[in-house]
């Protein structure tokens, strides 16, 4: 087993080698440029990425014409939200999206307020998910723009697009979805879903970094106004060279999920479900997010009386994301879990494990007996944790703050 | 954050992890922080009939520092008198350990704490405490 365990699938996945190998041809023999006519280099990578985009649109069930490539989810929701906004500008200036948003969408929104734009940012209930009746009471007349996440990357939680696209539909509101947490995880259909937009990336669904694709509707016709100039490449939506390797290592990825998530995330589920059963057995541990509308494959877990950068270091055989991004300077808390109304201390006393394809039970057995052995011995040493077994109430006693 | 050796074997082997009881007269408990802050430290001394820290236990709830900073003080302030562990000063911590800027408040709380646990115990013993005892 190797050290530190990887539990970070959330954050990036390793390339599957099957993706390696479909790869490799298009970087030296196969390198031409899909974009030259004029000769057999330029059509054989042409036919790849054409072929790859297929594969793409067959995962998520919509149009080849539907996609253009990017360089990954992040450019893909700044040219959805940045292009439908500037587009659509004359109809209105108001634009929702919510505060457990991934800062690829909230710092694009911040943009787009110094714009001229204004955005409304919608609470979640402690559960992570949506409230519909809030997400309707925040709609204006001049609402042109909805951006939601379908997966949380922090907590896994699914919110309910097909919803609030029937909502933003009647209204003739653009809808976009980031869907890079999604793509493997959760089915998506865009014949059925009422969706404008959406993100993709293929570095979280076992391809590699430096690739995406942002689909935009052609029935009803979305418009979007390009963000980067030079050629008029897909279909003038994004301009530049296409990296045919990159593309086909997304198409291949993304071929491998269609056929294989549904065994996979029964697999993932279990490992996941062993991991959670494993650190409940520990006291005064909180799930963060609701556990039913979640991917298999997302466990977010407080440790209670347990410091958060000494719990970083504690689990240093683990390769986890913390909710709380220790900088230098402060221990920041999660914006999503403060966003779920968790208090300071146990927003920073999280951990993400996120498992994939090539988790083992061993490496689970293993973090669940080094979180319990590592916790036990944090509590050991804590006067929180002496007090609260003694029966003292924390909130009771007159702390001096410092 | 990159943390000193010292740091990391402080927290990895803590010296002193435990309690004293608290009613035992010739002990003296000191506890700082806040739970709110990150940082809550408890110091215990046991003091022998000849003024001389003969035992010292803590626990801590904070950071990597904190409990390397207050695991530190424990073996610092054992075999010394009263007036000698009132005089250790959170630079020296700070210094021994190589905190960074950022976590130089820990060594302040270990100082606070030492400070706090003396009070508790001369307070006990009928002293006038020896320092105002200050809020962390």
């Amino acid at each position: 087993m190797q050290l530190p365990v990887y539990l970070d699938y959330s954050a990036t996945t390793p390339v599957d080698q099957r993706v390696v190998d479909a790869m490799i041809p298009w970087l030296s023999q196969r390198f031409g440029n899909p974009a030259s006519r004029s000769h057999s280099y330029g059509w054989d990578a042409e036919k790849a990425v054409e072929n790859a985009r297929e594969e793409v649109a067959a995962l998520v069930n919509c149009d080849v014409r539907e996609l253009a490539w990017t360089s990954g989810a992040t450019e893909s929701i700044n040219l959805a939200l940045k292009g439908a906004a500037m587009f659509y500008k004359e109809r209105g200036r108001h634009l929702i999206t919510v505060k457990t948003e991934h800062k690829a969408t909230l710092d694009t929104m911040r943009e787009l307020e110094r714009s001229g734009f204004e955005v409304t940012y919608l609470d979640v209930r402690d559960d992570g998910l949506i409230d519909l009746e809030v997400f309707k009471a925040a709609l204006r007349p001049d609402t042109i723009l909805v951006s939601v996440m379908s997966v949380n990357n922090e907590i896994g939680v699914i919110q309910d697009i097909p919803a609030i696209g029937e909502i933003c539909r009647e209204r003739g509101i653009v809808f976009h979805v980031d869907s890079a947490q999604a793509t493997g995880k959760i089915a998506i259909d865009l014949a059925k879903l009422k969706v404008d937009l959406m993100s993709f990336s293929a570095h979280k669904t076992y391809g590699p970094k430096g690739v995406g694709a942002l689909f935009v509707r052609r029935k009803p016709r979305i418009h979007i106004e390009a963000q980067i100039h030079g050629g008029g490449h897909e279909r003038g939506m994004r301009s530049g060279t296409l990296p045919t390797h990159q593309i086909v290592g997304m198409g291949e990825a993304f071929r491998l999920a269609r056929l294989e998530m549904a065994a996979e995330n029964e697999r993932v589920r279990m490992l996941r479900d062993r991991l959670y059963r494993g650190v409940c057995e520990m006291e005064e541990v909180f799930v963060n997010g609701d556990m039913t509308h979640r991917v298999p494959h997302n466990l977010n877990i407080s440790f209670n009386y347990v410091e958060g950068e000494s719990l970083i270091m504690a689990v240093k055989d683990l390769a986890v994301s913390s909710g709380s991004a220790c900088t230098s300077a402060s221990l920041e808390p999660s914006y999503v879990l403060r966003a779920l109304g968790r208090s300071d201390e146990l927003a920073h006393s999280s951990i993400r494990f996120s498992v994939g394809r090539f988790t083992t039970e061993q490496e689970i057995d293993f973090a669940i007996a080094l979180l319990k052995g590592k916790v036990g011995k944090l509590r050991d040493m804590s006067p929180l944790w002496e007090m609260v077994k003694d029966g003292i109430d924390l909130n009771s006693v007159k702390w001096a703050a410092h | 954050m990159a943390y000193s050796d010292k740091v990391i074997d402080h927290y990895e082997n803590p010296r002193n992890v435990g309690a004293l009881d608290k009613a035992d007269p010739s002990v003296g408990t000191g506890m700082v922080g806040a739970p709110a802050c990150g940082d809550v430290m408890k110091l215990q001394i046991r003091v022998n009939d000849d003024g001389i820290i003969e035992d010292a236990r803590f626990k801590t709830y904070g950071c990597g520092s904190a409990i390397a900073s207050s695991s530190l003080v424990t073996e610092w302030v054992k075999g010394k008198t009263l007036d000698q562990a009132m005089a250790i000063r959170n630079t020296q911590i700070a210094e021994e350990l190589a905190l960074p800027p950022v976590k130089i408040h820990c060594s302040i709380l270990a100082e606070d704490a030492i400070k706090a646990a003396i009070d508790d115990y001369r307070t006990k013993h009928g002293q006038t405490a020896g320092a105002e005892p200050k809020a962390a």
